[in-house]
């Protein structure tokens, strides 16, 4: 199904099962994300999106009952081997969520926070990778005059670029964004797809949303899902202009989902 | 203002009209609502002025005796009609003190065991023990710490009945309201945000110790300032096994008293007078010293919040 081009793979999702208890949530899905692209994943609530995007940094793993089966390769390794370790991984493949969850520190804190986990800077240092992460997220501008201010009394919109600048200072090589946009005003949304425009130069990026435009406007690749199942596969404009699947020209013109 | 608008627009139809009347209706129960409302917290300061005013009644015959020196005098007199509080001062700090230094680390620690680590299995039953080591009287708690504990000390430590046995216990007391209230603080923490920290590649302990813990901060101040409060002005338990000596003795494994030990064991022998007195004023400084002691959490929490900045 994937167009034929040689793009290279940097994640490559292998006949992935996923459980919840007894509950088939994926059904064997297979997709590549490539490198540097942005991949979108649509598809009606409880098809699986957001369930694949917590495959993809083991997040599943904080809960009992639920399991994984088949393969996920990151540059031709599994992440799904239980001997994976996951702090690790996680770290290499960062993720922002449906609403800001900016910790109960301040702003400053907040992006230092990930970057003292695997590295020891000395102060200044540390000041110069804190600024070049919040001018990463466009936040810098914003915030530069009270940085010691608790990352709680910004914004929704400035929260959720906090949160971005926070995944991207540790350096990943994978973003994984659910929904980012959901709890955003429009100008906040602009804000971040404009980001997501930026981070993709040197980012994986997968994300999930419910809204057809974002995807259209911000992604390279779309992925259509539906009860489990990944229906569609392709370059964001042959899904949108030239869907091959009845499904997927039904869900993004509005007909169902 | 908004009743006479209604009346001019509408009062012509029979269905407004009706419906004015079941509006005057709910605003007359909501007005009776309010005032019973309001008799309610009326009586409990009003209750709480009586409480301290009768204490201040109760104690001005000692205040007006001895004064300040009340308060640093070391001898507990009733023939001589001589009477200090500063035993029972340093005995009430000192167990309680004893008591938050093992209950607290241990409170948090049962709570982060339930929240975090434990197999969802063990997790009823070991919150359910918890719960009902807070429902067991205290009295049991002090036959305990008497016949168990104190003999059990006292070979091992050489001491039985002293301070640090009465801290043991009240320690023991105070971990169930420690862990049960940390434990629901620590739920209240979004799942998001905990995911998103894992998501950086924290470790269960980094997450723990930097997003749960200061995200909870005031709930888990809020359950040790309980657990104080409960220390500070526990009675039976204490008087079973903090040997009831009236000085004050640097070393923790000597007997000592706190106040409501030492108002338990002589209310029923008090006459009339400065001795009656006395102990009242010692329930006049357990309150005071409650009071003191809850007031400078409060500041404390009023700090870390400024600091946070939220």
């Amino acid at each position: 199904m994937p167009a034929a081009n040689a793009l290279p793979e940097k994640i490559s999702v292998k006949d992935l099962k996923f459980f919840y208890g007894a509950n088939l949530a994926l059904k064997g899905v297979n997709l590549p994300l490539y490198d540097r692209k942005v991949t979108a994943f649509i598809g009606p609530s409880g098809c699986g999106k957001s369930t694949l995007l917590r495959v993809l940094n083991r997040m599943y793993d904080l809960y009992p009952k639920q399991r994984a089966e088949g393969e996920v390769l990151m540059d031709g390794e599994n992440i799904l081997d239980p001997r994976q370790d996951l702090n690790l991984l996680r770290a290499r493949i960062g993720m922002v969520f449906q609403k800001p969850t900016p910790f109960p520190m301040s702003i400053y804190e907040n992006i230092a926070f990930g970057i003292r986990l695997y590295e020891n800077l000395p102060k200044s240092e540390m000041d110069g990778r804190v600024e070049q992460a919040l001018r990463g997220a466009a936040l810098w501008d914003e915030v530069k005059d009270k940085l010691a201010a608790s990352g709680l009394s910004l914004s929704g919109g400035q929260q959720q670029r906090l949160c971005i600048a926070r995944s991207v200072a540790v350096k990943p090589e994978v973003i994984l964004f659910d929904e980012p946009c959901s709890a955003l005003d429009p100008i906040s949304t602009a804000k971040v797809e404009e980001l997501i425009d930026e981070l993709k130069a040197h980012y994986t990026i997968a994300i999930v949303t419910h809204n057809m435009q974002q995807a259209a406007r911000v992604s390279d690749y779309t992925a259509f899902m539906y009860l489990g199942d990944l229906v569609e596969f392709d370059e964001t404009d042959k899904i949108f202009t030239a869907p091959k699947q009845k499904a997927t020209q039904d869900y993004i013109t509005g007909r169902f989902g | 203002m908004v009743d006479l608008a209604m009346q001019a627009t509408h009062a012509e139809t029979p269905a407004a009209d009706s419906r004015l009347k079941a509006l005057s209706r709910f605003k007359l129960s909501d007005a009776v609502f309010g005032a019973l409302a309001r008799l309610s917290a009326m009586t409990v300061l009003l209750i709480l002025s009586g409480v301290i005013l009768s204490l201040i009644i109760g104690s001005l015959p000692t205040l007006r005796a001895y004064g300040f020196s009340f308060l640093t005098s070391q001898s507990w007199n009733p023939p001589l009609e001589k009477f200090g509080a500063a035993p029972s001062i340093y005995g009430t700090l000192v167990t309680s003190a004893i008591a938050m230094l093992i209950a607290v680390p241990v409170g948090i620690g049962v709570a982060i065991f339930l929240t975090e680590l434990c197999p969802p299995a063990l997790r009823r039953p070991v919150g359910i023990a918890i719960e009902l080591l807070a429902g067991i009287p205290s009295i049991i708690y002090g036959m305990w710490g008497f016949f168990v504990l104190n003999p059990f000390l006292q070979s091992v430590l050489g001491s039985g009945l002293s301070l640090f046995t009465a801290g043991l216990v009240l320690a023991i007391m105070v971990l169930p309201f420690i862990s049960s209230i940390t434990r629901d603080v620590f739920d209240t923490v979004p799942p998001m945000l905990k995911e998103s920290a894992y998501g950086l590649g924290c470790t269960r302990w980094e997450v723990i110790k930097n997003v749960i813990i200061p995200f909870t901060r005031v709930g888990i101040i809020g359950g040790v300032m309980l657990a104080l409060g409960r220390a500070l002005g526990e009675t039976m338990a204490v008087t079973f096994v903090v040997g009831n000596a009236n000085r004050i003795s640097a070393n923790l494994l000597d007997p000592g008293t706190t106040i409501s030990a030492t108002i338990a064991n002589q209310f029923g022998e008090a006459e009339p007078g400065l001795y009656t007195s006395s102990l009242m004023t010692l329930g006049l400084l357990l309150f005071l010293v409650t009071f003191v002691v809850l007031s400078c959490a409060r500041l404390m929490l009023m700090r870390l919040e400024r600091r946070a900045g939220a």
